[in-house]
């Protein structure tokens, strides 16, 4: 087996005081959809936020494309071939959607381009102009993962995608995700949506207070299913 | 003779250019404090003594090396915008973790340093500068006589501020710019240098400053206290046009020029108060200044 694009080893973090995160384990290999599971609070947001070295105070290590991310200042991480789509989804209200879909630089060869992103959102084409926040929910979520897409990333961090979007908008969402895998895209998702992310992860980490206790292939689902009653309360 | 409300058409319209010229620095150094305060979150208190050092900077390339007007006014703002980025390196980075009030008490002292390191060598008298030979004389607009350098000045200023603004607005550079005045983390995370960045804004500030204290240099004298005695102005400047409000500061700043004199004309005892009776009314009913978004 090859060795994982994104190894994350005994991670832990803190926001001032607080450990939020107790030696976090997982692995995403090249092309896979992974999951991470957990109730509100277990610290989900937080492994992305920590991986991507937006929370500085931490210890363990990422391993991405061979080279450990934590030693890395923030600004460098990108580089590497790594995109982020955060939670509150970070559309600029003082830049317009063109000058928020080319805000973050390209890191490498392969991203689509402009021309092709609109041909995926035609309604972005539409309203390129507009002010980036005036824009729907469902079409802000869309600016913020297009935008990375743009860069050429081999990965990207989701952090809960459908969060408040209405269903046919979810659906949207999935189809997308469904494309960019088939692109060859490795995605590390935070989802509360089970539905939604069984229909296109190929594994699951389940969290519980900051830390991962399980793991499993899609395949796997069915069997354990009671502990996912258990733990998500779903 | 012409008059309105009584008063001669002349000394009006003499007034108002001198307002005009006032606004001319009052909008380049709010511009600059602006920038700075959306971006660093730091109220540049040392934004005088730069101006200061503008100034200062043309005076002495002058009088030690024979570097006249011209290329002053190239040099000037490189060399104090060099300045300003080596303070935003060593000093300025170190403080953006802790209360904002650690910036604001630092930019102060530094303002403090500065000033007094030049009243110590060159007192307090003004020293003069003459007008370039290019821009000596005036032009008779009929209404009223425009002494050619005040004409430049103004013309100056304009160029400077909307330059800044289309910087600011326009550009990719100013897009980064304005992101990173929002969610500077995030505009990070996506690999653009934010640090830089931020050394690169105060560099720019610093820069105008400089731009307008050597602009100043044949207007006023070359003194080590212009810069405080213009400062408290552009601060009002700021909180009515709207703290990190780029517009805001541009606009309010020749209307606050203008303003104080119109006041000179009709009730000059008010003119040095008019800015700050302005400001209160501003501050009781738009807290947020004339073009400040409403947080």
């Amino acid at each position: 087996m090859s060795e994982p694009l994104l190894a994350v080893r005994d991670l832990h973090a803190w926001y001032g005081e607080g450990h939020a995160l107790h030696g976090v384990d997982l692995d995403v290999r090249r092309g896979e959809t992974v999951t991470l599971l957990g109730r509100n609070g277990v610290g989900k947001t937080t492994t992305l936020r920590a991986i991507m070295g937006l929370i500085r105070k931490r210890t363990g290590s990422v391993i991405f494309n061979g080279k450990d991310l934590i030693r890395l200042p923030l600004h460098r991480v990108a580089h590497q071939g790594i995109g982020f789509v955060p939670e509150e989804r970070g559309i600029f209200a003082t830049l317009t959607v063109d000058e928020n879909l080319i805000l973050p630089p390209v890191v490498a060869n392969g991203g689509m381009s402009v021309e092709e992103i609109f041909e995926l959102f035609p309604n972005l084409k539409e309203r390129r102009n507009s002010q980036g926040t005036k824009l729907s929910g469902g079409e802000q979520q869309m600016l913020a993962i297009a935008r990375i897409l743009r860069t050429g990333v081999e990965m990207l961090l989701l952090d809960e995608p459908t969060e408040g979007l209405a269903p046919v908008i979810v659906q949207r969402i999935g189809e997308l995700l469904a494309t960019l895998k088939k692109r060859g895209m490795t995605i590390l998702l935070v989802e509360q949506n089970f539905r939604f992310a069984a229909r296109i992860a190929d594994r699951f980490y389940l969290m519980d207070h900051g830390k991962v206790v399980e793991g499993f292939a899609v395949g796997q689902l069915s069997a354990h299913t009671d502990k996912l009653h258990e733990v998500l309360g779903v | 003779m012409m008059t309105v409300f009584g008063i001669p058409i002349q000394a009006l319209l003499g007034q108002l250019l001198v307002g005009l010229i006032n606004g001319s620095f009052y909008a380049m150094l709010s511009l600059g404090l602006a920038v700075i305060f959306g971006l660093l979150r730091i109220i540049n208190f040392a934004h005088g003594a730069l101006y200061m050092l503008g100034a200062f900077i043309g005076y002495l390339l002058l009088v030690h090396l024979g570097i006249g007007y011209w290329p002053a006014l190239v040099l000037v703002p490189l060399i104090v915008g060099l300045f300003g980025m080596l303070v935003e390196r060593l000093a300025l980075s170190r403080l953006y973790r802790l209360d904002p009030l650690y910036g604001l008490l630092f930019t102060f002292g530094l303002a403090l340093v500065i000033e007094g390191v030049f009243r110590y060598y060159y007192g307090v008298s003004g020293n003069p500068y003459a007008v370039p030979t290019l821009l000596a004389g005036g032009t008779n607009l009929g209404f009223m006589f425009l002494p050619n350098y005040r004409g430049w000045v103004v013309a100056a200023s304009l160029i400077v501020c909307i330059g800044t603004w289309l910087l600011i607005e326009k550009t990719r550079l100013g897009s980064y710019l304005r992101a990173a005045t929002e969610n500077p983390e995030l505009v990070q995370a996506f690999g653009v240098n934010v640090p830089l960045l931020l050394t690169l804004t105060y560099g720019l500030g610093a820069a105008l400053a400089g731009l307008a204290g050597i602009l100043a240099a044949p207007v006023y004298q070359v003194s080590p206290l212009m810069g405080s005695d213009l400062i408290i102005v552009v601060f009002a400047v700021v909180v009515v046009g709207g703290m990190g409000s780029i517009l805001g500061a541009i606009v309010t700043g020749y209307m606050l020029g203008l303003a104080e004199g119109l006041t000179k004309v009709f009730y000059p005892e008010a003119s040095n108060l008019v800015v700050f009776v302005i400001m209160a009314i501003v501050l009781l009913l738009r807290p947020a200044g004339l073009f400040g978004r409403d947080a």
